[in-house]
């Protein structure tokens, strides 16, 4: 059963829907005894990062969260904010954030000659492969996933970085380390290319 | 790099599928499921749905079928019509509907989009703005789907909306929806340049040139169409389509 923490952040029905439709179990819950039990977790979130880790340390999960993820070594995938509250802080506040990545989340800054883009990154957009990993089994050369966010991970770890994606340069936006993965952009809003990387990710072994 | 998002703009009219012009005369287009099922069959980027009686027959969003639609479409799904509550809102999130589109609402009770966007964050509401433009020549927003001029200025109206929270701005204008003859470029434009939050443009879409020219020549981010990918032909006869990624590469900046 993969568990998707319920922390009051986040588009968490779009996510089980797709795990249902990849043919994986999936609930949401913020149930200490449920996520305990869990074979996987996922950290969902839209939103800014204060309010999201303000809403996790309300739940009062962040203890369980860190033994799941750092000793028991669940396997633990954040999306676009969770992604992001998975680093050490963010540009966009002041809360410390989990730690879990060697990794920062910064703001998007464009010089002059990039004025055009907009932030926040909204749209499809590519990704290229840096490392190969169980995440991209059997995923289409051509896929596409879409983005809406205005701040990124950058890795300090470059083993972690698994796939980089352009918006007027670089940025990190799959992760992977052991048993923490991370996606910038929203697998469940990315038709079948989103439903590839998380039908890999339930059906990993853990 | 990303390229600009082309969405298709699907009017609801509680059950059914419609399509209008100029917010009248809506003809029958089908069942929303099997239409949406083809859309989502052709991965279109994004899509809206707009119900166009609920606010004025005073009926909630139809979430059941709603919910039908979410379980099967993965792409970014929005939402408006006959929102009235946060209640409404929570609801329409929870069944995976992450775009929320204020209309009326956010005219008559601004406080929802600012209640809306600190809950949900900014990039989940999306403001809609009707436009008509009056004998006059004065641009105006309508509300009540199109049937109430609140005599607002669409510029100052958007400028409002993003100091309130707004993520989004969807403008459509009244005068050229389902007429396919372009875009009113010079409405986008103005609005596009007062605000820094992305603008879709709406209402007047005939050929995939328009979308361009909307974000050329308009500044939009994003172009939305309903009869450009709904009806075929002189006859406008039903059918659903939506450009490969290779002629959207070639057609769009």
């Amino acid at each position: 059963m993969i568990v998707i923490v319920d922390y009051g952040v986040g588009n968490l029905g779009s996510i089980i829907n797709m795990l249902k439709k990849a043919g994986a179990k999936a609930i949401a819950s913020s149930d200490p005894e449920v996520l305990q039990q869990a074979e996987k977790l996922i950290l969902p979130g839209v939103g800014a990062f204060d309010a999201g880790m303000n809403k996790l340390n309300e739940c009062g999960l962040v203890p369980l969260l860190n033994h799941l993820a750092l000793e028991k070594k669940v396997p633990f995938l954040g999306l676009c904010l969770g992604l992001q509250l998975m680093t050490k802080k963010s540009e966009e506040g002041q809360c410390p954030g989990l730690s879990w990545l060697d990794a920062e989340t910064l703001r998007f800054r464009f010089d002059d000659s990039q004025a055009q883009l907009k932030v926040p990154h909204m749209g499809w957009n590519t990704i290229e492969i840096r490392q190969s990993h169980l995440l991209f089994k059997d995923l289409d050369p051509e896929a596409r996933f879409y983005f809406v966010h205005s701040f990124y991970v950058q890795s300090q770890d470059p083993e972690a970085v698994l796939a980089e994606t352009d918006y007027g340069g670089h940025f990190h936006s799959i992760f992977g380390k052991g048993n923490i993965m991370g996606f910038q952009f929203h697998p469940e809003k990315s038709h079948k290319y989103g439903m590839r990387l998380l039908k890999n990710f339930a059906e990993m072994s853990a | 790099m990303i390229r600009p998002r082309v969405i298709p703009a699907l009017l609801l009219q509680g059950q059914g599928l419609v399509k209008t012009v100029k917010f009248k005369n809506p003809t029958y287009l089908g069942d929303p499921i099997n239409i949406v099922r083809i859309f989502n069959e052709k991965e279109v980027d994004e899509l809206v749905f707009l119900d166009i009686t609920a606010t004025n027959e005073n009926r909630p969003p139809a979430f059941k079928m709603l919910a039908n639609i979410t379980s099967e479409c993965f792409m970014p799904l929005g939402y408006g019509g006959g929102i009235r509550s946060m209640d409404d809102i929570k609801t329409l999130l929870s069944i995976g509907i992450e775009k929320i589109i204020l209309n009326t609402s956010a005219v008559e009770n601004p406080s929802l989009v600012r209640a809306a966007a600190d809950y949900a964050g900014s990039q989940a509401v999306v403001i809609s703005i009707d436009v008509k433009k009056s004998f006059l020549g004065k641009y105006e927003v309508w509300t009540r789907g199109g049937k109430k001029c609140t005599g607002l200025d669409p510029v100052k109206h958007a400028v409002e909306m993003e100091e309130q929270g707004a993520g989004e701005l969807l403008i459509n204008s009244i005068d050229r929806d389902g007429t396919m003859q372009g875009y009113d470029i010079e409405l986008i434009r103005r609005v596009s340049d007062a605000v820094s939050i992305p603008v879709v443009a709406c209402g007047g879409a005939g050929r995939l040139q328009d979308l361009a020219d909307a974000i050329k020549m308009g500044g939009a981010s994003a172009a939305a169409a309903g009869s450009l990918f709904v009806f075929q032909g002189p006859l406008r006869g039903v059918l659903i389509s939506y450009p490969s990624q290779a002629e959207l590469k070639q057609v769009l900046p």
